[in-house]
């Protein structure tokens, strides 16, 4: 069961990210750290080899510089190694250009499953697994929120907009997971001191065999402007009356 | 410009989804040599009356079951040979699963350019996004082959009808067999009691700060109350198990637009506000001043949600009388 994981590296997941004067967001220069929606990938694909009782888990990042130190984080969960692909030609890759990188490098391995997120933290395009899916030739299984493999099949519960659908694909497949999947665990300090001496492949998009055609975004940004700001609301202090204040604004309203 | 295009999600009892009203609305004002929508699967034949009522001078249609039984795939695949055929400048999406698996495999297969999170469109070569909690509007150029493919979030258009009717275009459902791959086995769906989130006047949604997930029932009963009302969750109690993704408001949830939305115990996190922030007056209720969702908020109450809930119950049955 051999298994990638897409692991994006994306800065300040806690905090407000910037907008550079280029209109891009700012990836060098500030904090950044593997997406933690990323976290529920790795768990789920170590889920998997460990029950296959064989196999590994590469993850595969597409990002600038930092996101070799970044993806550690899922290497001292247990990944057995990474493939990361950095090259300034792609700053502003669009979801179309990021899974055309990414195909490359994923094309060159042996693997079962293919997982990532449903949607990044920073980007959230939500689409470049499907797109992925369908350059690598194989079926995308997404929004699953619990998925298992069973000899050549993969089964998932899919979410669905009023509860979830029980679905299944031949293997190879790719899927997009959510935090259904289980709670990612914790690195262990062996895991974390392991993580160093891992294998971490470093790739340009040279070595892909990519060229200036594959490598252009259809997308750019052209501006960037402050919506219109709302008149700010009354803000108060519960002092015994604010389920009063609130029924009166009901009542205003005509909702009751 | 040439023809533009909607996907529309539809339902098997016939209905058309109000994302597909919405995008028929927009698309009118685009200037297109046309206006058109695809819809597969079962339903999709009674659905184009609806599409037609609203702007579909063509719907290309197919009720064939292959469209349900797999997702993605067959409709990628019937979507290709249409555009082969009557090649569309531009087709809109809405935000939904479906549609973002069939919108993905269609930029891959020919190499077009796929925008997410559209808030507003104004043809092939430039559409909207709103970032940071919609504080900020992103202008996009969109580049490279036609149609354009665009996925625009739920609600950003008012859906009016245009009192056209609309000609059907029944559509080969053959598909190869390597696109019948992702197989649907079994639903499982609640059918909820109450008006739907997306269609209810009163939206509540609770969050972390109720504590725990029996204390949604306070929730509950405070719907029951007001009537017409529905209840919602932030992501974080989603994820923690309290109540299903059927709940989620947000980013990855539903977007709702209520008269009025009433967030307790939710800080007001960028992918939350993103689904509730355009409803038309908003409360919250929350323990902390200086939470992010107080500065959306028409009324405010810093306080224990779990105090103010019941009596607010209660102070509504004594108004209603
Ligand atoms: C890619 C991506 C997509 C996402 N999509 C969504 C989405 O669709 N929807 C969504 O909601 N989130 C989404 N999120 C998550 C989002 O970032 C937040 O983590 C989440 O919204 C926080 O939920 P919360 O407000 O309930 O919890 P918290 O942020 O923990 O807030 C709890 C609040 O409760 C208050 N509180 C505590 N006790 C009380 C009390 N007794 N009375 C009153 N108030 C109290 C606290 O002051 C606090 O403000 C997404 C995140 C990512 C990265
Ligand atoms: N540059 C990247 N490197 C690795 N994985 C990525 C990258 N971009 C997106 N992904 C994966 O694809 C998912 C969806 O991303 P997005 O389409 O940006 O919302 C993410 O949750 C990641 O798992």
């Amino acid at each position: 069961m051999n298994v990638i994981v897409l692991a994006k590296y994306v800065p300040n997941p806690n905090g407000m990210p910037e907008i550079g004067d280029d209109f891009l967001l700012k990836r060098e220069g500030v904090e950044g750290a593997m997406d933690p929606t990323d976290e529920y990938g790795v768990e789920a694909g170590l889920r998997l080899v460990e029950k296959a009782g064989e196999g590994e888990v590469t993850l595969v990042s597409m990002g600038p510089e930092p996101a070799v130190a970044g993806i550690r984080k899922g290497l001292s969960m247990g990944a057995h190694g990474a493939v990361v692909v950095t090259d300034p030609a792609l700053r502003g890759a669009d979801a179309l250009v990021t899974a055309r990188v990414l195909a490359a490098a994923i094309g060159r391995r042996q693997y079962d499953v293919v997982i990532s997120g449903v949607e990044s933290t920073d980007g959230y395009t939500g689409t470049m697994p499907m797109v992925l899916a369908r350059l690598l030739g194989i079926p995308s299984v997404t929004f699953a929120r619990s998925l298992d493999v069973d000899g050549g099949t993969l089964k998932a519960e899919r979410q669905t907009e009023a509860g979830y659908a029980d679905v299944e694909a031949p293997l190879p497949a790719l899927v997009t997971v959510t935090a259904g999947v289980g709670e990612p665990r914790y690195p262990t300090l062996k895991g974390i001191m392991g993580a160093k001496s891992k294998p971490v492949e470093n790739l340009t998009t040279g070595d892909l065999g990519l060229t200036a055609g594959d490598l252009g975004s259809s997308q750019k940004v052209t501006g960037v402007t402050a919506a219109p700001e709302k008149a700010a609301g009354q803000i108060v202090e519960d002092d015994g009356s604010g389920a009063e204040r609130i029924a009166a604004f009901l009542q205003e309203a005509k909702v009751i | 410009m040439a023809a533009v295009w909607i996907y529309a999600d539809v339902a098997a009892d016939g209905t058309a989804d109000a994302s597909a009203l919405e995008l028929l609305t927009k698309a009118r004002s685009l200037g297109g040599d046309a206006v058109e929508a695809v819809a597969l699967g079962p339903g999709a034949t009674q659905a184009a009356v609806t599409l037609g009522e609203f702007g579909a001078s063509t719907v290309y249609a197919s009720d064939d079951a292959v469209f349900a039984e797999y997702v993605g795939d067959p409709a990628a695949h019937v979507l290709e040979s249409l555009v082969a055929e009557h090649h569309p400048s531009l087709i809109l999406f809405a935000t939904s699963y479906t549609s973002r698996d069939v919108a993905g495999r269609l930029s891959a297969a020919l190499g077009l350019a796929l925008m997410s999170n559209a808030t507003d469109v104004s043809g092939p070569d430039s559409a909207q996004t709103q970032i940071f909690g919609g504080t900020r509007i992103v202008d996009v150029a969109l580049e490279g082959p036609e149609p354009r493919l665009v996925l625009v979030r739920p609600k950003s258009f008012a859906p009016e009808p245009s009192g056209g009717s609309a000609q059907v275009v029944q559509v080969s459902a053959d598909v190869p067999e390597d696109a019948k791959r992702v197989r649907v086995l079994a639903k499982h769906e609640e059918a909820a009691s109450g008006p739907r989130i997306e269609d209810a006047k009163v939206v509540i949604s609770g969050g972390r700060g109720l504590g725990e997930a029996g204390n949604f029932a306070l929730l509950d009963d405070l719907a029951a109350s007001i009537g017409n009302a529905a209840v919602g969750a932030s992501r974080a109690v989603v994820d923690a198990g309290w109540v299903p993704y059927s709940y989620q408001v947000g980013q990855t949830g539903k977007t709702v637009k209520p008269e009025v939305y009433i967030a307790v115990g939710i800080s007001g996190a960028i992918q939350h506000l993103v689904g509730m922030k355009e409803s038309k007056r908003i409360v919250a209720i929350n323990k902390d001043p200086d939470a992010p969702i107080f500065s959306y908020a028409d009324l405010g109450i810093v306080g224990d949600a779990l105090k103010i809930l019941p009596k607010l119950t209660e102070e509504i049955r004594a108004r209603k009388g």
